[in-house]
């Protein structure tokens, strides 16, 4: 067992470009689920978009990067506009039901044979990342971080993204100090009491659901920049429920949770995966593994990992219920 | 202070000259259910009027109908000149007529201090985009909570300000829905059974609340069911039935109303089913 390099490899992903995007797509949960009570179950739909609409203008029709980016930007509103006008009037079950229809809808289209000209279907998108890789100023063999090598444009997008972090977290932390966020929190404690003292609780549901699906699509955009490719499959549903995992790890309702979440989340995930991978794996020198072949080998240890993960999290979960920076105070009062 | 109200007649949608709020013909059916019919209503400025009746007499219905927090069929409503129906419940809490519930709905996981302040009208800092800056609303924050620091001493609260109001008891979360409420600074409040659940102690204090709002020039119109509370404050009673207004008076008035002790103990009480 290299221990070195399972822990350096582990560390490195929990702090890596994905980490950066899983932070950014789980805060923007964390304003709509943590702070607005929103039940936003397609949170991977904003992410989608915020993927495609830098890759297919760049791709196919050979966009500057700065429209496209715009283009993320307006986009997400679009898309917040289209699924809050008919369901935040209606109780949360509501945008619930039509969140996760809707993120479904958007995966299946970018995967369809239909339009594949455009979406580049299942096997995606490539090549739009080129204007990333130009302005990159660290050398292109990278550096080796104690066991782990990572190259210049994985160093180059892990340091912006996390001054995308830095900004987008102190963001949504004023925000949410600020007379504006106490009104989301108390739609979140009960709407009719804000209604009752003249908050116009439609239009912050809005504003909530806009600035957290932005904050999702600017998570999407990182994700494909990092594996230098759009795919559907990456915006399953799954990735959403891995977004309320790390915001109920880190805390809900805390503009840190989603940062120290995605640490632990990722941590987690990977240091399984590679200690099972060494531990099942054979060479030709040593051909028993270090694990019994009845109890697990190198065929399905892929699966087992997302089984160990998940015990690992639930006693997470169950020793520190409230997450990691959250109020055990809030956890005595079952509010729905 | 029965004598000044005996100028207006006691009779279903009497006329009264100082009314802050006039009901026409409000209709509300559930499906066949007729749970609100109000012919004609007038609620008296600066008086404690409460609003009585059996179960299922259509009180609640009526409360929300006139705070918009559900919509009439038909016929209109005006208070201080502005008509009511058909307005969202953030614009009549706007217009100065802030509610409470007969459920307190005390926003448990924000702290006391916060619930106050949320209830603050026309603050800068519920922009999205003002909100970024503080330097732009932290005035307007410093006199919002002193405000609401007052008024929770008036209310025997201040002790629990930093504590999350999920922790009050229920009598606490009585007082501090009356108190977020007045953050609001409203003309007219509209109490849903504020004594239902209190303990007689904190019952007496919650009496004195209730008439400091009036002594201060508001209106308080109130639903409850306590009638030694309602003879106690009310000024006014109107008294409601399977949807309808079926008289108003003072209290001596109501308690002498044939149709009040009918609509509460049934037309038949005191006729002996046996003779029939």
């Amino acid at each position: 067992m290299k221990w070195d390099l399972i822990l350096s490899n582990s560390l490195y992903t929990a702090v890596s470009a994905n980490a950066v995007a899983y932070i950014l797509v789980a805060s923007g949960l964390n304003v709509h689920f943590g702070y607005t009570g929103l039940l936003n179950f397609g949170q991977a739909g904003f992410a989608a978009v915020g993927a495609y609409s830098l890759s297919i203008p760049i791709n196919r029709f050979d966009w500057p990067w700065p429209l496209a980016m715009l283009l993320v930007m307006v986009l997400s509103v679009v898309l917040a506009l289209l699924l809050g006008i008919p369901t935040l009037r209606l109780r949360s079950d509501y945008l619930a039901i039509v969140t996760i229809a809707v993120a479904e809808i958007i995966r299946l289209f970018l995967n369809s044979v239909r339009f594949t000209w455009l979406t580049g279907g299942n096997d995606g998108l490539q090549g739009f990342t080129r204007f990333m890789e130009n302005i990159n100023p660290f050398p292109d063999d990278g550096v080796t971080l104690w066991a782990q090598k990572v190259d210049g444009y994985r160093l180059w997008l892990l340091v912006t993204g996390w001054v995308l972090v830095a900004v987008v977290s102190t963001g949504i932390w004023a925000l949410m100090r600020s007379p504006w966020g106490r009104v989301l929190k108390s739609i979140r404690e009960d709407e009719d009491a804000a209604r009752s003292l003249g908050k116009n609780i439609f239009a912050f549901k809005m504003q909530s659901l806009i600035i957290g699906g932005f904050v999702g699509a600017l998570g999407g955009m990182w994700l494909v920049l990092d594996k230098q490719s759009s795919q559907p499959q990456d915006f399953s549903t799954t990735f959403t429920f891995f977004c309320y995992t790390i915001i109920i790890l880190g805390g809900v309702a805390r503009a840190k949770g989603p940062i120290i979440g995605t640490m632990i989340f990722l941590f987690v995930i990977q240091f399984v995966d590679i200690t099972l991978q060494q531990a099942t794996r054979t060479t030709p020198q040593d051909p028993t593994p270090l694990l019994p072949t009845w109890l697990v080998d190198d065929n399905n240890f892929s699966q087992i990992r997302f089984i160990v993960a998940g015990f690992a999290l639930a006693a997470l979960v169950v020793v520190r219920p409230q997450g990691i920076f959250g109020d055990k105070r809030e956890q005595a009062f079952d509010v729905r | 202070m029965s004598a000044e109200n005996s100028a207006y007649l006691p009779v279903p949608g009497s006329r009264k000259d100082d009314a802050i709020l006039t009901v026409d013909g409000i209709r509300r059916a559930f499906g066949g259910l007729v749970a609100v019919n109000v012919d004609h209503v007038e609620v008296p400025r600066n008086k404690i009027t409460a609003l009585i009746g059996p179960n299922g007499a259509g009180k609640t219905t009526f409360f929300n109908l006139l705070t918009g927090f559900d919509t009439p069929d038909s016929g209109t409503s005006v208070f201080n000149g502005h008509r009511l129906d058909g307005e969202a419940a953030h614009r009549v809490a706007r217009l100065g007529m802030v509610r409470t519930f007969q459920l307190t709905k005390a926003l448990s996981r924000m702290t006391v201090i916060e619930n106050m302040r949320l209830g603050a009208a026309n603050q800068k800092g519920e922009n999205l985009f003002r909100g970024l800056v503080a330097p732009l609303w932290r005035g307007q924050e410093a006199r919002i909570t002193s405000q609401a620091e007052e008024l929770l001493r008036r209310f025997n609260l201040s002790h629990m300000r930093d504590e999350l109001a999920g922790g009050l008891s229920g009598g606490q979360r009585k007082l501090l829905e009356m108190a977020r409420a007045l953050m609001v600074e409203p003309e007219m409040v509209m109490l849903d059974e504020p004594m239902a659940g209190v303990n007689p102690a904190l019952k007496q204090s919650l009496l004195e609340h209730i008439k400091g709002l009036r002594d201060e020039g508001r209106t308080v119109l109130f639903v409850e069911h306590d009638m030694d509370m309602v003879r106690e404050i009310s000024d006014w009673i109107i008294v409601m039935a399977e949807g309808a207004v079926i008289a108003e008076g003072t209290a001596d008035d109501i308690g002498a109303n044939q149709a009040v002790i009918d609509a509460y103990l049934g037309a038949h009480h005191d006729s002996d089913l046996g003779d029939n």
